[in-house]
């Protein structure tokens, strides 16, 4: 995992996403689930270009269950876009980098 | 730069073709398109793969797959072909704006589930409808489920999600299953499962925020509907081969299955060659997806030892 991805728990959650000055995307993922490991680099990848812009966190989802119920997250991979507190955009399923990019591009600039 | 061959798919065909030409010193390098190590990555145990007499997970499977290619020069990128032009050598693969070149093109894109084709199905995908139990069976925790269809899949993917859900209701379009004797009896003496036939899904209700909280059933005798209350619907209805970058350029059946020469891996252009279930309608099995992998690297590897004299 690159430095630049945080563990997401119950315990941060609020601090790290919810209340972060900066568009935060979360990767709900578990280790039982083959394209979650297809698209992990990707994510490392993301955190690293996009440092400082927008931070990104990994969430498993066997361990925080609840906040993945809470989301609504029925299928994983999960790409939550979280700004200001709220989901403005979310991915589901193992997609090209560009379509993350893409997206992130998008919540930055407005 | 040319490449020598350039393999579209990273299931055990296509990673099999690298090894073998990663092995020929012909360094392939592989797209291994939006799901790196293809079906076998949403299945759990794989119980019919020779030489794991315990068993293997299927994504552990793959995993060695690729380790094996790599280790001899294999380059594997994650990436998704967009475009491809057959039209004439060398030929060209474009992932988005990127255009790459090859001499030898092996195609092992595979097979993807199928679909109902109603509205409301890709709508939901991902949240609440599902094409695999292993992935997201887990979030259906003492819920009532739906799997849709009568093949061996329908019959596994049903067992699996009774470790999950409270109730499984398996909805065939006939009066019997197709599956294996042995499957569909494991099926039928579970008692969280059970069967509606002759009946078909007409509509799933829900929305993205809440996730599905019905279907509309039919019965196809009397055409009757009704609504069935359920929290998630798994699509286990067969496979269509992942081929519409292709079907322009090399001859298809009805179905969109990539033609081969009897015996090889040879489609209608030189120096494409198909492999894995992107070809084949019968078998299906990683092994035999293997094992036409290597053929097509051997085919590919003759092609060019031909052309180079």
């Amino acid at each position: 995992m690159s430095d630049n991805v945080k563990e997401i728990t119950s315990v941060n959650f609020e601090t790290e996403v919810l209340k972060s000055d900066t568009p935060v995307l979360v990767d709900f993922w578990a280790e039982w689930c083959g394209p979650c490991r297809a698209i992990g680099p990707v994510v490392d990848e993301i955190a690293n270009d996009y440092n400082g812009k927008v931070s990104v966190g990994k969430l498993n989802v066997d361990n925080e269950n609840q906040l993945a119920m809470q989301y609504g997250v029925r299928s994983i991979p999960a790409l939550l876009v979280f700004n200001n507190g709220a989901v403005v955009n979310q991915i589901v399923g193992a997609v090209p980098k560009n379509r993350i990019t893409d997206i992130l591009n998008t919540v930055i600039s407005s | 730069m040319n490449r020598k061959v350039i393999i579209i798919g990273s299931g055990p065909a296509g990673l099999t073709a690298a090894l073998y030409t990663a092995r020929a010193n012909l360094n392939p390098l592989v797209f291994e398109g939006s799901q790196p190590g293809g079906q076998l990555t949403i299945t759990t145990d794989v119980e019919n793969y020779p030489g794991f007499p315990e068993g293997i997970m299927g994504p552990e499977l793959m995993d060695k797959f690729r380790d094996q290619a790599t280790r001899f020069g294999a380059e594997c990128h994650f990436k998704h072909v967009t475009k491809v032009n057959f039209s004439e050598p060398p030929y060209k693969v474009w992932v988005a704006d990127e255009c790459y070149t090859a001499e030898t093109i092996i195609i092992a894109t595979g097979a993807s589930a199928k679909m109902l084709g109603l509205e409301s199905e890709s709508e939901l995908m991902g949240y609440g409808v599902s094409a695999c139990a292993t992935c997201d069976g887990y979030f259906f925790k003492d819920k009532k489920v739906i799997v849709v269809g009568g093949g061996d899949s329908a019959m596994e993917e049903a067992i699996y999600l009774t470790k999950f859900a409270s109730e499984v209701l398996i909805v065939h379009r006939r009066d019997e299953f197709r599956a294996s004797k042995i499957m569909v009896e494991r099926a039928l003496n579970n008692l969280k499962i059970k069967v509606a036939w002759n009946t078909v899904v007409a509509d799933i209700l829900g929305t993205q925020k809440k996730g599905v909280h019905s279907v509309m059933l039919k019965d196809t005798q009397n055409d009757k509907t009704r609504e069935e209350a359920c929290d998630g619907v798994f699509m286990a209805i067969g496979h269509i081969p992942n081929t519409d970058l292709f079907v322009e350029a090399l001859d298809a059946d009805q179905a969109g299955y990539i033609f081969t020469k009897n015996g090889s891996t040879a489609t209608n252009l030189d120096g494409v060659f198909a492999c894995g279930d992107v070809q084949d309608n019968v078998y299906r099995q990683a092994v035999t997806a293997a094992g036409s992998g290597c053929m097509a690297a051997i085919d590919a590897e003759k092609y060019l030892e031909n052309l180079h004299g």
